[in-house]
């Protein structure tokens, strides 16, 4: 009998999963000697939607199945099992001999949080237990004390993967040490940074190892109720979040006196409702008790007066799904990845002008370079290798030469980015570095609460400068300008997204000046990016000669008629940027 | 399927006076209106006796609540890094061009309503937009354009069969 697994997440379902499963669904309905289930992300979103077969020990992961494909899937390899090869991304055969085109994307991670994510289904905690769910928090309440599961997790080295990098267990000891009639888990599933996905992965494809996490702190610190806060745009992983908690209730997992050991937890899904700075915690817990979700002046510390002024723990979704892995397996199997001071394995997001865009899991100190072009097969369509951005808006630039630099949370801040979530942007020669500093200026303008006034208006300063730039208006005095403004908001904020808000500009100054000068002072976009600054063009190899541009144009600056090739004027050129959004056929470029 | 839970009135009616509870009843008002009209306003002042003021200022800090109707369609157009370097901005104009709208509008017939989000999620898709529940992704313009089109379309066939009462 075979087992066929549909990657059913977020990204698996944008690429048409829901259609290959009715499909399958359909193909399959009356025929029961196949088992047909859905799964999490394994991280290959480049090839979604990805389908695959367990049948008599072996693994077949077909990619990009659509309805088409499944039919033959069916027909070939259900019926006569024969491997597709064509499309056969990954292979293991009865014997553990590994193949299929995509084999390497795999086998050269190092999979501790994503152990589970499309390999179960995670609407069963069946199947969760099946792969050794819950034995951890078994272990914690029944055979180790508070004081030892602390221990342990201070032992591992583990350190908070929200992106500063506190270690757990000692932010653990400090909730553990206070005494109070109530104490709070809040588990941050707020992942707001844009090129960032990896919580999300994991709430959708592996719930209960985060329930797991959060369970094993309440007996570690002594709460008896936690939190899960997780943005309202992940609806998905809120309905696996709520189906996992239901039936670990049932299952005795969560509830009074849980497996027996006297210990009491339950567990609350809180939606957000859209606020960027939520993800700072402070103003997270503000947000939890229905506030305006502002933060608040530390100290006190969570660890003192967190939510509802309790004590409070917050980790984030990685931190929490990592904790199972270190109670089963112990402290020192945890310190084997990853370096001295980062043990352990990040998940991290590989997304933008790279050929295998996905989720991949390595050991703490991998190089960048190892990242981009071992595991994620290097630049789209041969492109030229530029920074990698690092942190999302609260992070910055890391150039090329800079890409031995190992991923951890001591080697990146020196580069002046920072960890992060691990959302890791690559971008290429047709990326303006100054366009990207103004696209995070204009995110954290738009998110900043509006507490700090240096935050507030500064940002807002720093856009405006920028986008001048961006717009051929800016003058030399400009970069020293968005320097000065950048260290006072940096020391003037109070929370996590002002001090670090101009990151992104400081890091393109420092790395890329000549481009802010080729704006400022040639009125010259190196990337042909800035509308303001670039001559619009019509690629005659493109062009039908539709005259559709011709009609559009507001000034009447592109001549050439029915099937003749167009011509923009550039004496007459607004550079409105019309012509590029009618064109059908990608004719219109930014020279 | 609707749950007694997601019921707006239900859960006015069952609120206890437990604290936190002002965003989750802002949810499910939104839910049941499709935007948070005046009058939930004062509903939920009422029973949480939070001043209008206060329920107000909570509502306009959070970007997921409206204050105004949508449209029957709601275009999100993702603006996250791996989008906005695969030409998110020219989608942008686009989609206001085609639309006739500026970001948060709704077009006159009722029919659309565009919105710019941080990020999808889906950046191996990039760049990509949502229309209600369905995902359009690697997009170019002209793409963009033959979308609304033919939801527009649709949209005018169902309403010419039912003015003739088919």
């Amino acid at each position: 009998m075979a087992k066929i697994l549909v990657g059913m997440s977020t990204c698996g379902l944008s690429a048409g999963a829901r259609d290959t499963y009715e499909e399958l669904k359909k193909l399959l309905s009356d025929d029961s000697s196949h088992e047909l289930t859905l799964t999490g992300c394994i991280g290959m979103c480049y090839r979604e939607p990805l389908v695959e077969i367990r049948d008599n020990g072996t693994r077949t992961i077909y990619g990009d199945v659509d309805a088409g494909r499944a039919r033959e899937i069916v027909d070939k390899h259900l019926a006569n099992g024969t491997v597709i090869e064509d499309y056969a991304v990954y292979t293991e055969d009865a014997s553990g001999r590994k193949g299929g085109a995509e084999e390497p994307f795999l086998t050269q991670q190092n999979r501790i949080v994503l152990r589970n994510c499309g390999v179960i289904n995670p609407e069963s905690i069946d199947e969760y237990t099946e792969r050794g769910g819950y034995e951890a928090t078994r272990r914690a309440l029944t055979v180790m004390t508070p004081e030892q599961v602390v221990g342990e997790i201070k032992e591992s080295g583990l350190r908070g993967r929200g992106g500063a990098g506190f270690p757990t267990g000692i932010k653990w000891s400090f909730a553990a040490g206070n005494d109070a009639d109530q104490k709070y888990v809040v588990c941050n599933a707020d992942e707001g940074d844009p090129g960032a996905f990896m919580d999300r992965s994991v709430l959708e494809g592996d719930p209960h190892a985060v329930l797991e996490g959060m369970i094993i702190c309440g007996k570690a610190i002594g709460a008896t109720f936690g939190y899960i806060y997780c943005r309202a745009e992940y609806p998905l992983a809120i309905a696996r979040l709520e189906i996992a908690i239901e039936a670990a209730r049932k299952k005795g997992y969560l509830g009074d006196d849980i497996l027996g050991s006297g210990f009491d937890f339950d567990i609350k899904i809180k939606q957000g409702a859209g606020a960027f700075v939520c993800g700072e915690e402070t103003a997270l817990f503000a947000s939890i008790e229905g506030e305006r979700g502002m933060p608040r002046i530390r100290p006190p510390f969570p660890a003192e007066q967190g939510v509802w002024g309790k004590p409070t723990n917050n980790n984030n979704v990685e931190t929490y799904a990592n904790i199972p892995w270190i109670i089963v397996n112990g402290a020192s199997a945890f310190r084997k990845y990853g370096t001295e001071k980062s043990p352990g394995t990040k998940v991290f997001a590989l997304v933008g002008k790279i050929e295998k865009g996905g989720l991949a899991e390595v050991p703490m100190g991998t190089s960048i370079e190892e990242l981009v072009f071992g595991i994620g097969g290097g630049i789209k369509d041969g492109g030229e290798f530029k920074p990698v951005q690092m942190g999302g808006p609260s992070g910055g630039c890391i150039p090329e030469h800079l890409k031995n630099t190992p991923v951890d949370f001591e080697h990146i801040p020196q580069t002046g980015a920072i960890m992060g979530s691990g959302g890791m942007v690559v971008l290429d020669a047709t990326t303006c570095m100054v366009d990207i500093a103004r696209f995070f200026l204009d995110f954290t303008q738009e998110e900043s609460c509006g507490k700090c006034t240096c935050c507030r208006i500064g940002t807002k300063r720093m856009l405006e400068t920028l986008e001048r730039i961006t717009t051929g208006e800016g003058n030399t005095e400009d970069i020293a300008h968005l320097q000065h403004l950048a260290q006072q908001i940096k020391q003037a904020s109070l929370c996590g997204l002002g001090q670090t808000a101009p990151n992104p500009v400081l890091t393109t100054i420092d790395y890329y000046e000549d481009e802010y000068i080729a704006h400022i002072s040639d009125k010259h976009c190196p990337a042909a990016n800035c509308s303001a600054l670039v001559s619009f063009n019509i690629d005659r190899d493109k062009c039908t000669g539709c005259t559709l541009c011709v009609r559009d144009c507001p000034v009447d600056a592109i001549s050439g008629g029915k099937k003749q090739f167009h011509v923009i004027d550039q004496g007459k050129c607004v550079k409105c940027g019309k012509c590029i959004t009618s064109c059908n056929f990608d004719a219109v470029y930014k020279a | 399927m609707k749950t007694k839970e997601a019921d707006f009135a239900y859960r006015l009616w069952r609120y206890d006076g437990a604290p936190g509870e002002l965003i989750p009843l802002l949810q499910s008002a939104q839910d049941h209106f499709g935007y948070i009209p005046r009058r939930a306003i004062r509903y939920i002042s009422g029973v949480t006796n939070t001043p209008e003021s206060t329920v107000y200022g909570v509502i306009t800090f959070y970007s997921q609540f409206r204050l105004q109707p949508m449209g029957k369609h709601q275009i999100r157009l993702c603006c996250g890094t791996a989008c906005h370097v695969a030409g998110a901005p020219t989608l942008l104009d686009t989609l206001r061009d085609e639309l006739g709208v500026e970001e948060n509008g709704t077009t006159e017939d009722g029919l659309f309503t565009l919105f710019t989000v941080a990020c999808l999620g889906c950046c191996s898709l990039a760049p990509a937009m949502m229309i209600n529940d369905e995902t359009y992704g690697k997009l170019a313009p002209g793409q963009v354009r033959r979308t609304i089109r033919k939801i527009r379309r649709q949209e005018n066939k169902k309403a010419a069969m039912e003015e003739v009462g088919v």
